[in-house]
């Protein structure tokens, strides 16, 4: 994420102007901050979300995006409860992902060397999430298009995807570089952050799935609603860009 | 060749909750205080804006706020004889990075342990005979007690703001307290915070059984708050995005809502981050720091010369650095000699979720990080534990901190992973469900420590931290007692169900518990089994001191922040009153 630092003009001539006793040259070679005798604080510096770019898929190809369209309506369906993954937009939330930070793995620690480990030391593939995707997507694919005549995934019935899922969770269908509980729990993880994230992302489209649950969102004031014990407060949702029948 | 820089009095590894108040007393003394911190500035109007400070994806699910792994990490391993591994992605702990630390993201839960958790070993062995303390067990008295504290966390805590009812006034127990805790001499800064449903409904039933619940203390401000230093802070407004999240409002203490405003307007102060400290630098004798090595982000190195070296840079990290600078004799788990590594412990939570039919409406999106009731007769030793089986406890709470929807959805047990069945469990518990929490101690043990791993690094080259660390038999039978008596409390609130979540099996570094670590510099009386003296002095380089949680021998049932910041002006106090006067070891 980018970060925004004061401009390293003002902090020099901040030591400047009160003397350099704490410092001797180089300091104004200095990739540090030195802050002395004040706040630093610069008009109009933020740090805003970096929410999903409209458009098309940048990193699924047209083969994956109709994998996951397929695959995430089967974690959460529509149905009378209301819109599912699909139609939140689960799919563009985690095109949007993978192909960022995230699915570069950039915070993560990946060195080696690489051992499989127990369960209680975590994560230990090679992978990143993008990769991740990538791969465990062609392996359901070509199992399916062996097993079911050349039926991709998202050709299936909604019970043969269903069962198929269900198989890899439980490692009755082997995935080859990670173990197929670990891609679900992985998937189904992604899938809640779509469906439940600020609708800037990609995901949770006309924010469906706080309506379903009557989560308000990025509201941030509850002051007078505390002692409002058992009640049913009925609160419109709202994002961080607001909602359409808001106007500033 | 690092460039030399201009001598100061104290040179602060890190810039956190202990350096600031460090900083803050060591320049009131007339000292020349420089801070050194890896990450960068931070604060509320800028980087915890209001306009965007509520985005659970952001900040919580892609770590923004935390230390990145990439950078640094550690490896870990239940046992000494499996290999340990990286921690490649944050989990069960999150350690922060920048001005502030783990201060932004905490939860403000602010306690004082009790006054028989400072003599744990010598209590238990006193009251239980010698045997309660099994072979392996490594608990220690701290070297300093309740009473010696008890006005370092008056002023911490009125530093902080905390919002509480004294259970304990000068030993007149309170109505509406905690009445297990120590004495303290006058009543919290700010009165309790108004609660939500959920845990009064807890409350009510907990008082039912014969429990004496009370409102949480916390660092979450019920009002505007003025502190001692003349810096305000406003109002919480309960918004849900408290632990885990920085606060927008300036109503969660941490350094940029009590001290910083102070601080970095004083002349003899200077701070400089994105300032990595790789080690402390000691002279030919090894007996005496003569400054540190920093590097910057552009990788040149510095020497900051400086009389006295305070490590105050987290738990783990103050064992790390102690390590890597060659300060004080490395614990070896075989022989037991050494101290440095040694006695590193965590906490063990559990919970019950507990159901409700719709008729109950909990809102738990009207939370606050430390919003919520407590029972607290099953901690320390405020229960006989004769013919249990363990030592020590936790108490029990019901927490009411958020319903950010990513984390919290509860839903029965047995409930499919996903489909239909989830997602309609999910849209009928959301409102309709609470959650339990048991928070319990952990004992020190010989094979639970920190030491330098042999082969992953970091990204300045240096070994990481490895840890070595599991629940024992103490623990488990510890939390699973927690867990039936939070239990009991459950079903006395007639739900439609209870399920009961025990922690079970071995430590995993995967899902999130707390970012309670501790040990690792241990406090004590006697250098043979302690890294520094009651003063968190190093036993072997009388000019460095050693700041933070590292110093606890072993781990209460209560959060450490309340003791770490006691810990903080206890230490400084030591400084500035006695070593100031006497350069030297003080004990």
């Amino acid at each position: 994420m980018a970060k925004h630092d004061i401009s390293r003009r003002s902090v020099l001539s901040s030591t400047a102007l009160f003397g350099t006793w704490f410092a001797l040259e180089p300091i104004a070679k200095a990739e540090a901050h030195v802050y002395s005798r004040e706040q630093p604080w610069t008009e109009e510096h933020e740090d805003p979300p970096h929410g999903a770019s409209p458009g098309p898929y940048q990193f699924f190809t047209a083969d994956e995006a109709a994998f996951v369209d397929a695959a995430v309506a089967r974690m959460i369906p529509n149905d009378d409860l209301g819109p599912g993954a699909k139609e939140a937009g689960v799919t563009t939330f985690l095109d949007r992902q993978l192909v960022g930070p995230y699915g570069r793995a950039q915070t993560w620690y990946m060195q080696g060397p690489w051992e499989k480990g127990e369960k209680t030391q975590g994560y230990q593939y090679r992978l990143t999430p993008a990769q991740l995707y990538r791969t465990a997507i062609k392996a359901i694919d070509d199992h399916c298009r062996e097993t079911f005549g050349g039926k991709a995934f998202r050709d299936l019935s909604i019970d043969q995807q269903d069962d198929l899922l269900q198989k890899i969770d439980k490692e009755d269908m082997k995935l080859q570089n990670i173990s197929g509980m670990s891609f679900m729990t992985f998937f189904m993880r992604n899938v809640v952050e779509g469906f439940f994230s600020d609708p800037i992302y990609g995901g949770n489209r006309d924010m469906v799935g706080w309506k379903m649950i009557g989560f308000p969102g990025a509201h941030y004031d509850y002051r007078d609603y505390v002692s409002k014990h058992n009640q049913d407060l009925k609160i419109k949702p709202v994002g961080l860009k607001g909602r359409p029948d808001w106007k500033p | 060749m690092a460039s030399r820089m201009q001598p100061v009095d104290v040179v602060i590894v890190g810039f956190g909750l202990t350096s600031a108040i460090l900083a803050h007393e060591l320049t009131e003394a007339g000292l020349r205080v420089v801070a050194l911190e890896r990450g960068g500035w931070r604060d509320t109007s800028t980087e915890f804006n209001i306009s965007y400070a509520q985005d659970e994806l952001r900040y919580y699910w892609r770590r923004e706020l935390f230390q990145e792994p990439a950078r640094e990490t550690i490896t870990f391993r239940n046992k000494m004889s499996e290999t340990a591994l990286p921690m490649r992605h944050l989990g069960s702990f999150l350690p922060a990075t920048g001005v502030g630390g783990a201060t932004i993201h905490w939860n403000g839960q602010t306690w004082r342990f009790l006054p028989t958790d400072f003599v744990a070993h010598s209590h238990n062995t006193q009251r239980y005979g010698a045997k309660v303390i099994p072979d392996g067990m490594t608990i220690q008295d701290w070297g300093v007690t309740y009473d010696d504290l008890e006005p370092h966390y008056d002023k911490f805590e009125y530093l902080y703001g905390i919002s509480g009812k004294a259970g304990n006034l000068k030993g007149q127990i309170q109505e509406g307290g905690n009445p297990f805790e120590g004495p303290r001499q006058r009543e919290y800064p700010n009165p309790p915070m108004e609660m939500t449903y959920g845990p009064t409904l807890f409350g009510k039933a907990a008082k039912e059984i014969g429990y004496r619940p009370f409102t949480a203390p916390s660092a979450n401000m019920p009002r505007a708050y003025t502190n001692p230093l003349g810096v305000r802070m406003g109002p919480c407004t309960y918004c849900g995005f408290c632990e885990k999240y920085a606060c927008a409002n300036y109503s969660k203490s941490s350094p940029q809502t009590t001290i910083n405003p102070v601080l970095m307007q004083k002349e003899n102060f200077e701070l400089r981050t994105d300032s990595e400290v790789l080690k402390v630098n000691l002279d030919s004798s090894g007996k005496r720091a003569t400054g540190v090595t920093y590097v910057d982000t552009s990788g040149e190195e510095y020497e900051q010369p400086a009389e006295i070296v305070a490590i105050c840079a987290f738990a783990y990290h103050n064992a790390r650095l102690m390590l890597l600078s060659g300060i004080g004799k490395p614990y070896d788990p075989q022989s037991g000699q050494g101290a440095v590594g040694k006695n590193y412990a965590y906490q063990i939570v559990s919970s019950v979720n507990v159901f409700f039919d719709k008729d109950q409406i909990f809102n738990p999106f009207v939370g606050a990080g430390a919003l919520g009731v407590i029972v607290d007769e099953f901690n320390g030793d405020n229960f006989d534990h004769s013919g249990l089986g363990f030592i020590g406890g936790g108490y029990l709470a019901c927490w009411n901190t958020n319903g950010r929807p990513i984390e919290t959805h509860p839903v029965p047990k047995d409930t499919p992973k996903w489909g239909a069945k989830w997602k309609r469990a999910v849209a009928d518990s959301y409102q309709h469900t609470i959650s339990l929490a048991t928070h319990g101690a952990v004992m020190s043990h010989r094979d639970n420590y920190l030491d330098l791993d042999p082969t992953y690094r970091d990204v300045h080259g240096r070994p990481l931290m490895r840890l070595t660390f599991d629940f024992k038999d103490n623990e488990h039978k510890m939390s699973d007692y927690l867990t039936d008596r939070a239990t009991d409390i459950a079903k006395a609130m007639k739900p439609r169900e209870v399920h009961e979540k025990k922690r079970e099996g071995s430590y995993s570094i995967v899902p999130y518990q707390t970012t309670h670590n501790t040990g690792g510099a241990i406090m004590g009386s006697d250098p043979k089994t302690s890294a520094v003296n009651r003063y968190l002095q190093s036993w072997d380089v009388s000019n460095v001191f050693v700041v933070g949680s590292s110093a606890f021998p072993q781990n209460p049932g209560y959060n450490p922040t309340g003791t770490v910041g006691a810990l903080a002006y206890w230490s400084v106090d030591a400084i500035v009153k006695k070593y100031l006067k006497n350069p030297g070891p003080l004990v």
